[in-house]
């Protein structure tokens, strides 16, 4: 009974989730498509940043540079080498240099651990900020603006509904795989060292290893968020390596449920529609958003994943 | 949340279904929380004085105006920018305070041909050979107070002059138009990181180099922390300082008070500009505001009154857009600037002023005209526009 | 360069790292002593600034609004403690990082709602406007002089506070093992309530000696978190003696990244190149010492309860 509940939950959000273009449009609110798109790209941010978060134990608060790097990979390339920005070679291409970056990044950050590792991630997604801001060639503080939608084979790119089906698919094929990477060894020792690394060490796992290739995973994740938002705005700027945006995401995925599979996605979704609904009803919105992430804090703290988990039980 | 979606749906369809009545929409996104919300709330008071002084109505037509807060971050700003085209189909958008976030809406905007009337920034691209016909400014080119700012600074025979700026293109830009104009040696130029608190090392670093005077262009909360450390540093007493407009608006006098006193600035507005408009829109302002305007509000102003002046020579037929783009190009509506015409990069050709702030009978410190020091000035980028 | 100019930017280096330590002297407390990451150390700063400008205004003194301005931000801190913050002691950080990231919401929204989004002046106290002839040709400010001895007399205060007292015998026991200092007593839970009543109040002095040279606005506790933090990071967290070596370093760091970097760059490289550079090398030159010095020590250089 609770399975099924359980699965009723997700199969009626996955078919919502297809369907939506179609609903939006029948009441001729297709503006609310590319608002979708939106959620999801955040989504995605938000589950690459909980499967460090979460599921790994590393609280991050430079997973913007991520994210923002992978949208200047697109920026860059439409601009400097248009003959490469078609997706199938952007979109990779975004996530392997973000992959790398994540690399390097996490190398150092990972030295350190707790509140010294928040700083620290945070320290280079500062400095990748103001190195963006100063840099002229790529617009600087005002942005780089793209030409148009990275192109996918014969697909309307610039349709705001095939988008949202690309982003869709791109944003399950993640969570498919994060699925298996939960369940197999990887994830299982990946959860160890977050419950207690001496253990795992002490057990023979080489920790910083797992550490390291779950901090390039997530990273790369973002940056591929970073990439679809890039198309999504048809703009990248340096707002998006702020940390601002890394305290934003951080937000959903306690929101959501921390190391829940959906909890970022989840967290994504209640916290925009949540934006949505309170800016208008009174500019001083975010007094409500205060008391409502106060509320969660205290009274939800598994997040939207653990209420639901909760009801099934 | 599908069942919200849908109320909100429902409502959108009802609200579209009534909308069959003849209106102007205007869709405003600007800048309202925050710190730089102050300068977003002051265009937004002064274009909904702008629509009270046309009896509510902009070209004889009921006006519905939508108000979005973009929170200075561009991606808002996109978002809100497509939801006002694309859900509620407005007919005008306006409000955007800074350069950035313009970027990031400007492809929704005008992508969709919808006319945008900008009632602050600028952009030199915009001006030259990305001039748009959908783009009409009421205010300035960024380069175009430092611009002002140089050519009184050599006018006045300084010849050794100290920059300070913040390190970012916009910023660069800003200094770039100052040297146009400025023909003199620098005794140092500083770019400094943007959202700086502390200026004591640049401070010390002006006071070694004894420049004759000094040139700042630092927006926002950083100017006002520059301006409060220079008067505590003395620096007031030894150096002339000179600003863009933007450093010394009149919300920014109120809140700093004595440290900008005698600082000299250019502007392309002034409280004190001697014409009927300005005299009845800085009173009304004041009534019902409770507070004097700045030159965002006197843009915010002009934007509506620029709307209204087309609207009512087309007719009310907004939907001919072709029309519509020579009503705007005649702008026909007494502007608080006096003058006011636009070039053919649909940026005002006017004069700009030199300011300087001094304490009024009532103990107020506002800005005094102390000169005109472009006459018909145009912008250096307009023979870049083919339009 | 004259020696003149140098020793200048010196003070002045001297001068910021004080002011850090003002901003995170009361972050450090609350750390040390409640494990408590608290992300609205900004907020109760631009409430301890906004209600000293607010007294000063009222009663005309600068004097007198400060200590008003302490207490009545000391208040405000042990209220949000009692009612919120007590709470998030045993809860993991991320939880604290959530609930004070919510806080920092509400004391922006409430401030706007209450002040307005027109920013404050606070201008300084006549007696400390001019400058001082501290050397031959040598003019410092008066008013950053104050910066500093208040910074120096604050930093003696905590170090007798922590060396000598029951406080401090918490904090240094809180650092090195949390459960022993819960376990100290059973009124531990008030003393917590006056500990976070005085970091509030140490907020608020910083606030009350920062709003002369800063403007007094809504977000001005967000762009001196970060800073906050990094200087904390790198004394190493919860360590009083790590916040002030901390703060010195990177004030002079800062200081000199900014004084010296751009003209020596010149001097090295082609102009065009050393302009681009200079200045985006001293944006973030205080990010790269904290990078180093984590690479180097991953506790900071003063790990609590070594």
């Amino acid at each position: 009974m609770a399975w099924l509940i359980r699965h009723g939950w997700l199969i009626a959000a996955c078919l919502f989730a297809l369907a939506f273009p179609m609903l939006a449009t029948a009441v001729g609110q297709d503006f609310y498509i590319s608002v979708a798109s939106r959620v999801l790209i955040w989504g995605l941010l938000a589950t690459s940043l909980n499967l460090l978060v979460g599921t790994g134990g590393m609280v991050s608060m430079g997973h913007a540079a991520f994210f923002g790097f992978g949208a200047y990979v697109v920026g860059i390339v439409a601009l400097d080498a248009p003959q490469w920005s078609a997706a199938p070679v952007v979109l990779p291409l975004a996530i392997v240099a973000t992959g790398i970056l994540a690399f390097v990044i996490g190398a150092i950050c990972l030295r350190t651990r707790g509140v010294y590792f928040i700083m620290i991630t945070l320290a280079f997604a500062q400095m990748l900020f103001y190195i963006f801001v100063s840099l002229k060639g790529y617009g600087g503080d005002d942005g780089l603006p793209l030409a148009k939608r990275s192109p996918l084979g014969t697909l309307k790119m610039a349709d705001d509904t095939v988008f949202y089906y690309v982003v869709l698919a791109l944003l399950a094929l993640c969570l498919v795989f994060l699925a298996r990477l939960r369940d197999s060894r990887f994830g299982r020792v990946l959860r160890g060292i977050k419950d207690n690394e001496v253990r795992m060490e002490s057990l023979g796992y080489a920790t910083l290893r797992f550490k390291l290739t779950a901090f390039v995973i997530a990273g790369a994740m973002a940056g591929l968020a970073g990439a679809l938002m890039a198309n999504q705005n048809g703009f990248v700027s340096p707002n998006m390596l702020h940390w601002d945006l890394s305290g934003t995401a951080l937000v959903m995925v306690i929101l959501g449920g921390l190391g829940s599979l959906w909890g970022g996605l989840a967290g994504a979704v209640v916290f925009m529609v949540l934006e949505e609904v309170l800016t208008s009803f009174t500019s001083h919105w975010q007094i409500i958003l205060g008391l409502i992430l106060l509320g969660v804090v205290f009274f939800a703290p598994k997040g939207i994943a653990g209420l639901f988990a909760r009801k099934a039980r | 949340m599908k069942k919200k979606l849908l109320c909100l749906a429902l409502a959108g369809a009802m609200s579209m279904a009534a909308q069959a009545a003849d209106k102007v929409k205007v869709g405003f996104v600007s800048t309202l929380s925050g710190p730089g919300g102050i300068l977003g709330v002051a265009i937004r008071d002064g274009f909904q004085l702008g629509i009270e002084h046309t009896g509510g109505k902009l070209g004889g037509l009921p006006v519905e105006l939508l108000i979005e807060d973009d929170q200075q971050k561009p991606d808002v700003a996109k978002q809100l920018a497509d939801k006002l085209i694309k859900r509620d189909k407005v007919d005008f958008m306006t409000g955007i305070v800074f350069q950035n976030i313009l970027q990031a809406a400007q492809a929704s905007v005008l992508g969709s041909e919808t006319y945008y009337i900008s009632p602050n920034t600028g952009p030199s691209e915009l001006a030259g050979a990305g001039c748009n016909p959908y783009f009409f400014a009421v205010s300035w080119v960024s380069d175009s107070y430092s611009e002002a700012t140089g050519k009184n600074m050599t006018d006045k025979g300084y010849k050794n002059v100290f920059v300070i700026a913040p390190n970012y293109p916009g910023g660069k830009d800003v200094v770039n138009g100052f040297k146009r104009y400025y023909k003199g040696n620098y005794a140092g130029e500083v770019y400094t990181k943007l959202g700086q608190l502390d200026y004591a090392v640049e401070i010390s670093q002006m006071r070694a180099a004894k420049p004759d005077a000094v040139f700042f262009f630092l927006p926002g909360g950083m100017g006002v922390n520059f301006l409060k450390q220079w008067h505590q540093a003395g620096m007031n007493k030894e150096f002339p300082l000179f600003g863009t407009g933007w450093s010394f608006d009149q919300d920014t006098l109120a809140a700093v008070g004595e440290p900008t006193l005698g600082a000299l600035n250019a502007s392309h507005w002034n409280l004190d500009l001697d014409n009927a408009a300005n005299k009845k829109f800085v009173a009304d302002f004041e009534k019902k505001f409770g507070r004097l305007p700045n030159e965002f509000a006197a843009q915010g102003y002009d934007a509506a009154m620029l709307i209204d002046a087309a609207v009512r020579d087309v007719k009310g037929k907004i939907e001919d857009k072709a029309a519509l783009r020579k009503a705007l190009e005649a702008a026909n509506f007494k502007s608080v600037r006096g003058a006011f015409k636009f070039n053919k990069n649909h940026f005002p050709i006017q004069n700009y002023y030199l300011r300087q702030v001094v304490k009024d009978d009532k103990g107020r410190f506002v800005n005094k005209t102390a000169g005109t020091i472009f006459t018909d000035h145009q912008d250096a980028y307009v023979s870049a526009c083919n339009m | 360069m004259t020696w003149i100019l140098f020793l200048e930017q010196c003070l002045n280096g001297l001068q910021f790292g004080l002011m850090l330590f003002l901003l995170v002297a009361g972050l450090t407390l609350i750390f040390g002593i409640m494990d408590l990451i608290n992300l609205a150390h900004g907020s109760l700063y631009m409430i301890g600034a906004y209600l000293v400008a607010t007294f000063t205004q009222a009663t005309g003194s600068f004097l007198l609004a400060v200590p008003l301005g302490l207490a009545a931000t000391a208040v405000i801190g042990m209220v949000v403690e009692a009612t919120v913050l007590r709470g998030l002691y045993k809860r993991d950080h991320l939880s604290q990082v959530l609930a004070t990231f919510a806080l920092i919401l509400i004391a922006n929204e409430s401030t706007r709602a209450i002040w307005g989004l027109q920013a404050l002046t606070l201008n300084v106290p006549e007696a400390l406007s001019g400058s001082v002839e501290l050397l031959p040709g040598l003019h410092y400010s008066a008013f950053r002089l104050a910066i500093i001895i208040v910074g120096l007399l604050v930093a003696a205060g905590l170090y007798f506070l922590v060396v000598r007292t029951r406080i401090g015998m918490l904090v240094r026991a809180g650092a090195s093992n949390r459960q022993m200092a819960t376990a100290m007593g059973t009124n531990i839970k008030w003393l917590f309530t006056a500990v976070f009543g005085a970091g509030a109040a140490l907020c608020a002095l910083a606030g009350a000696m920062l709003s002369p040279l800063l403007v007094v606005q809504v977000g001005m506790g967000e762009s001196i978190l970060i800073l906050a933090f990094v200087t904390v990071v790198i004394g190493g967290i919860g360590s009083m003696r790590g916040a002030f070596i901390g703060a010195l370093l990177v004030g002079i760091v800062d200081t000199f990244g900014r004084a010296f970097i751009p003209p020596l760059l010149r001097t090295i490289l082609p102009p065009a190149l050393a302009d681009a550079a200079g200045p985006s090398l001293a944006a973030i030159s205080i990010y790269l010492l904290m990078v180093i010095v984590l690479f180097w020590k991953p506790q900071g250089l003063f790990p609590a309860g070594s």
